[in-house]
């Protein structure tokens, strides 16, 4: 069919056929593990203070910003419950993802970009290492690991920028704040939403390195596969909290 | 009087890149220790078919036979286990810029050396291909504190790290002024003549080919036209091979 031709399905085969390629070389013996504690390194440590600090302002922001519809209806008391939920189901995970998606979705694309153009990767190749395995697999196990792993320290971190939010304009003791937020959680909020972080990761991973990878037309490819790796991670990780939202929902956990 | 048997042989060899026929049946043999450079145009396969060689490209059809292995026919393994044994310098150096001179060496010994060969010897074999170009001092340097003749001498001493018994110059001198590239001409000859290898080298560098090759061949309209020494193809009047020498 002339359809599956155009542009659009000719990608999205190639993303799958890359991604069926990543399966079968993570099962091959002779793991590359200090290129990917490397990776975890760049993708998670280097990333701490851009999503810590993101954290909190989504969490300060969410709580000021609600505040006045709650007063407008008497339910001031129910601001820590409703911040809470809001960050640790919805917000937190999914800006978190976007960051990432920005920060590393286009740092893995325009690396492997560079080192595909400046034919580093066919040195590797050359030498007798496995580039793909050396390259996509430990960037993606990474990103894979990372990702939710952040989304943790974002969720705790907005949570206590909601904190300050709440004493801003009002009064809210420490323990009451806590007790308040815990009380409305449960471990359906958590677990959905952590797992799906786990999909972000690895389809941010897996985009950022087929871009890079799949790299041609010199520098100006380069920045083409940077941006194109942002924009396709970005529109993933909302396609993919859609799934999740929906899933959850059948599942009954919302 | 015996015939030595080619190191490399390639046998009717085309390859195409949409409608644009590269190399058309082109065919071509290197004999242990010889030097061969193979010229021609830019754009005119030079650089596909030593990619060909190292099967970084795959040809449409024939045969390509490395040190007595059908390159077709190897798994990916035994493909790299032959790696070890055929050096390429490229073009563009393609130095792993995120590491340290030490370790863009280093790199090749991680497939081909086990952990206790690295442990031990690997330092000292940096340092003899560093000295081997003559940069035993950048060795803690970043490839991009380098100049453009240091880091061909870099990638070459990369090449030679695991002792190849053949190495592929892709354009060696391309991008490099004219007494650096007789430097790293100069430098191409002593290596061949410490580890005696032998060598393909792609050039449309007059000055490179005539000092260090022992054969050239001429690639035009993708097919081997002409192979003869350097001196012997100049008495040639073909307009086709005049146009390299004029």
């Amino acid at each position: 069919m002339k359809i599956f031709d155009s542009p659009f399905f000719t990608e999205v085969g190639d993303i799958s056929r890359f991604t069926a390629r990543f399966f079968r070389e993570i099962l091959k013996p002779k793991q590359e593990f200090e290129e990917f504690v490397n990776q975890c390194y760049w993708i998670g440590y280097k990333s701490l203070t851009l999503v810590g600090i993101t954290g909190f302002i989504m969490g300060l922001v969410l709580t000021i910003q609600s505040r006045p519809t709650l007063v407008e209806f008497g339910a001031v008391s129910l601001l820590p419950s409703m911040v809470s939920v809001s960050l640790v189901r919805e917000i937190t995970p999914v800006i978190t993802a976007l960051i990432c998606a920005g920060k590393i979705g286009s740092g893995i694309g325009a690396e492997l970009g560079s080192m595909r153009v400046t034919e580093q990767i066919d040195a590797m190749e050359v030498s007798g290492t496995n580039p793909f395995k050396y390259l996509v697999v430990t960037r993606v196990m990474a990103s894979t690991l990372m990702v939710p792993l952040l989304t943790c320290l974002a969720i705790a971190i907005s949570m206590y920028g909601g904190y300050l939010g709440c004493n801003i304009r009002g009064n809210v003791s420490w323990t009451l704040y806590w007790s308040q937020s815990f009380n409305i959680l449960k471990f359906g909020d958590f677990i959905p939403s952590l797992i799906k972080t786990y999909f972000f990761g690895f389809a941010i991973g897996i985009i950022g390195c087929y871009k890079g990878y799949t790299s041609q037309k010199g520098t100006e490819g380069v920045g083409r596969s940077a941006t194109t790796a942002v924009i396709v991670a970005s529109l993933l990780v909302f396609i993919i909290d859609l799934i999740a939202v929906q899933i959850t929902d059948l599942l009954g956990l919302t | 009087m015996t015939e030595i048997a080619p190191i490399i042989e390639v046998k009717n060899v085309n390859i195409s890149f949409g409608k644009n026929h590269v190399l058309r049946d082109f065919s071509m043999n290197v004999i242990p220790g010889e030097n061969l450079a193979i010229l021609g145009k830019s754009g005119s396969g030079k650089s596909v078919l030593i990619k060909c060689i190292i099967r970084l490209l795959i040809p449409d059809s024939g045969k390509i036979i490395v040190i007595n292995n059908d390159i077709s026919k190897l798994d990916d393994d035994e493909m790299d286990m032959l790696r070890a044994d055929v050096g390429f310098l490229f073009q563009s150096n393609a130095l792993y810029d995120s590491m340290t001179v030490r370790q863009n060496l280093e790199f090749p010994l991680r497939r081909h050396w086990s952990k206790e060969e690295r442990k031990f010897n690997a330092k000292d074999a940096v340092l003899e291909a560093l000295e081997d170009v003559g940069l035993a001092h950048t060795v803690d340097m970043m490839p991009s504190e380098l100049s453009g003749g240091m880091r061909k001498r870099i990638a070459l001493a990369r090449t030679l790290i695991l002792k190849p018994k053949v190495i592929l110059y892709d354009e060696p001198t391309t991008g490099l002024d004219p007494i650096t590239a007789r430097e790293i001409s100069q430098l191409m000859n002593e290596v061949q003549e410490k580890y005696k290898a032998t060598a393909v080298i792609i050039s449309h560098d007059m000055k490179c080919i005539k000092m260090t090759s022992d054969r050239v061949i001429m690639l035009i309209d993708g097919k081997n036209y002409a192979s003869d020494t350097y001196e012997n193809l100049l008495k040639i009047t073909d307009p086709k091979v005049r146009e390299f020498f004029d």
